[in-house]
């Protein structure tokens, strides 16, 4: 510690420590202790808390898992099915988000020439300057029963009634995709680009088909991208709101929207967080899983 | 089984730039055959022509009599073995040695049957299941020549692979390199820029410069019977000297250069009053003073003289400030060179060649 003070001077080391401390403490532990204290408990008139009704229960993720006491279901299968879609969905973005991605990163990072590389990095990053919502209802005018799209596939003759795109929750799916789809290319582009080109070759001189050397040369080589870059997006879909909100088709519901209901409409932060915090687990567990499943550990994911 | 290799006429182009001029050449089978030239002459474009990571703007390869036209380097009966190795750090040795069965789908026990038994020709018996980073840069060296020899090519393409060793390690390796060449009979192909590498390896020497091969030879023949200026100064040491030619005849001519006439070899058929180099190696001039009657002397002065262990390099200056190394075995009776004393140095017509003026290797 004194080592630190000494080679950075007291008033750089005490700015490091200070906005560290609350970065972390104030910013990320403090808040999400409330919403775990908060999820342990009633949802109580403003009179009542602090008073003798004011303590710990599990009252709210019971109810996630078993409805109100006395229901005819066994489970609260509505806002299970919710979750269990959220999650599966989520994960199936994450893949179409690699199996788009992979090939991109791959091109700019080893086989784009310095300029070619660059303007197509712009490309990617400057339709992110637009914000998310205008973007989710872009994506609207695209896949609405009269929009570009279906209008498009009318004019040549190519289907002759409208595909309901939103109802067949494809526009959710796709808006969901882009929403998050610089989080896969940079880290899939870094770690692509940190491969020795002559890697490439020397798989292909010993006569390598081309997706031999992928699976056994770059994406090896990439696992530390992958899992950071699959981990991003799964999180940020799976919490995602503003896509399911204006994308999202009639009956179907991403998690997150039962959780805002929860918090704004119903008035029942407890329950909110009790929820939110079963999503924001089910989403460590899953990323676990992933980084165990590929053996990659944090440090490699951070670089 | 070795094949031979011809580039037949082959030109390439990179837009505008020209980086490998109508090389045309046979290379034959169970060769050891190397491009020598400084960095940017176009050698390393030429090998991955070879090898199908590139094709000839003009011309062809072929190999085994094949043309290579549209053939990619992964169904070319090539193997190159890279400047930077690049063996793959995430596979085990045994592994990276049998990449090239594997693609070819050879099974698991077959696989690690073969890698042991190169592991032995490469001296690296039970090591198949270290990672590639716990080797040294020697063994690593070997495991790439491993990896290359599994996959049984007709020609080992090599690119600089000796670069990274140092000075011990790489001359070792130079013994290993051509004892592993004669033990698997194949046509090897060596790149480089070490003249020495070249001359100690090869059973023929291309030597190269600025895209266009300026010849092709044993080491003893570019090294005594240089045909271009170029080829007598990259390949080992010369000392050349300019002048207008005063006589020729059928074996010999006379440049007259600031120090008086000199005689040399007319190899390149030049003529009288034809501009000229005359190239004379250090170890050609011998050192006259009181001594017999020499065919060609120069007076100069000694500069000063360094002690290489089995020789020592005397630096002289002449004419015209005009420097020039002689180099004499180190036989216990040398003189003593001392600054500024006077120095008659002599050498045979035959130890020198007379060539058209052209560029001169900066080294």
């Amino acid at each position: 510690m004194t080592g630190f003070f000494r080679r950075n001077g007291i008033v750089i080391s005490t700015y490091l420590l200070l906005a560290v401390f609350v970065w972390v403490a104030i910013m990320i532990v403090l808040p999400q202790a409330y919403m775990l204290d908060f999820s342990f408990r009633f949802n109580l008139p403003p009179g009542k808390i602090g008073g003798p009704e004011d303590v710990y229960t599990l009252k709210n993720y019971r109810y996630l898992l078993f409805g109100r006491p006395g229901d005819e279901a066994m489970f609260n299968v509505l806002h299970l099915t919710v979750f269990l879609r959220t999650i599966i969905a989520s994960i199936f973005v994450t893949l179409i988000n690699f199996a788009i991605c992979y090939p991109i990163a791959y091109y700019i990072a080893q086989v784009a020439k310095g300029g070619q590389a660059r303007a197509l990095i712009l490309i990617l990053i400057l339709p992110f300057w637009v914000n998310e919502i205008l973007r989710a209802f872009a994506f609207r005018i695209l896949f609405g029963t009269s929009g570009v799209i279906n209008a498009f596939l009318q004019t040549f003759g190519i289907i002759d009634q409208p595909i309901d795109f939103i109802r067949a929750d494809i526009a959710l799916y796709a808006g969901l995709s882009y929403a998050y789809i610089l989080l896969m290319v940079f880290p899939l582009y870094n770690a692509i680009e940190s491969l020795d080109h002559n890697q490439v070759e020397a798989a292909r001189d010993l006569g390598s088909p081309w997706w031999r050397i992928h699976w056994r040369v770059v994406m090896p080589h990439a696992k530390p991208g992958i899992a950071s870059g699959c981990t991003l997006v799964f999180m940020l879909t799976a919490g995602a709101l503003a896509a399911p909100q204006i994308l999202g088709g009639p009956s179907s519901f991403w998690f997150t929207q039962i959780i805002y209901r929860w918090f704004n409409t119903g008035g029942n932060w407890p329950q909110g967080a009790a929820y939110a915090i079963v999503l924001l687990l089910a989403c460590l567990i899953f990323v676990l899983t992933v980084m165990r499943l590929f053996k990659v550990s944090l440090g490699e994911i951070a670089k | 089984m070795s094949a031979d290799v011809d580039l037949d006429h082959v030109t390439i182009r990179f837009g505008d730039f020209t980086a490998v001029r109508d090389a045309h050449l046979g290379i034959k089978g169970g060769e050891f055959f190397s491009f020598l030239g400084p960095s940017g002459c176009g050698k390393t474009t030429i090998l991955r022509a070879v090898s199908g990571f590139l094709e000839p703007t003009e011309g062809d390869v072929r190999i085994g009599g094949q043309s290579m036209r549209g053939i990619g380097p992964n169904k070319r009966p090539t193997a190159l073995i890279f400047q930077n190795l690049a063996l793959f750090p995430l596979m085990s040795v045994a592994d990276n040695i049998a990449f090239g069965l594997e693609v070819r789908g050879v099974g698991k026990t077959e696989r690690r049957k073969r890698a042991d038994e190169l592991l032995d020709l490469i001296a690296l018996q039970g090591q198949g299941d270290k990672k590639v980073s716990e080797l040294s840069g020697g063994q690593k060296q070997r495991v790439a020549i491993a990896r290359a020899l599994a996959v049984e090519p007709e020609v080992l393409l090599l690119d600089e692979p000796l670069s990274a060793l140092d000075l011990k390690l790489r001359q070792h390796m130079r013994t290993e390199l051509r004892a592993i060449q004669q033990r698997v009979g194949i046509t090897f192909i060596y790149i480089t820029h070490d003249q020495g590498e070249a001359l100690t390896m090869s059973d023929r020497i291309a030597v190269m410069s600025q895209g266009v091969i300026q010849q092709v030879g044993s080491g003893a023949d570019v090294y005594e019977n240089s045909q271009t200026s170029f080829v007598a100064s990259f390949v080992g040491e010369n000392n050349p000297f300019v002048g207008r030619i005063t006589a020729v005849d059928s074996t010999y001519a006379v440049v007259e250069s600031s120090f008086g006439p000199l005689r040399g070899r007319n190899l390149s058929g030049l003529r009288t009053g034809d501009q000229a180099m005359l190239f004379v190696r250090p170890e050609s001039l011998s050192y006259l003073n009181g001594g017999a009657a020499p065919e060609n002397t120069i007076q100069s002065t000694v500069v000063n003289s360094e002690f290489e262990g089995s020789f020592f390099s005397v630096f002289l200056q002449g004419e015209g400030s005009k420097s020039i190394v002689m180099s004499m075995t180190n036989s216990g009776d040398l003189p003593a060179f001392e600054q500024g004393a006077a120095a008659t140095v002599g050498f045979q017509a035959d130890r020198a060649v007379v060539l058209p003026v052209g560029e001169v290797a900066d080294e």
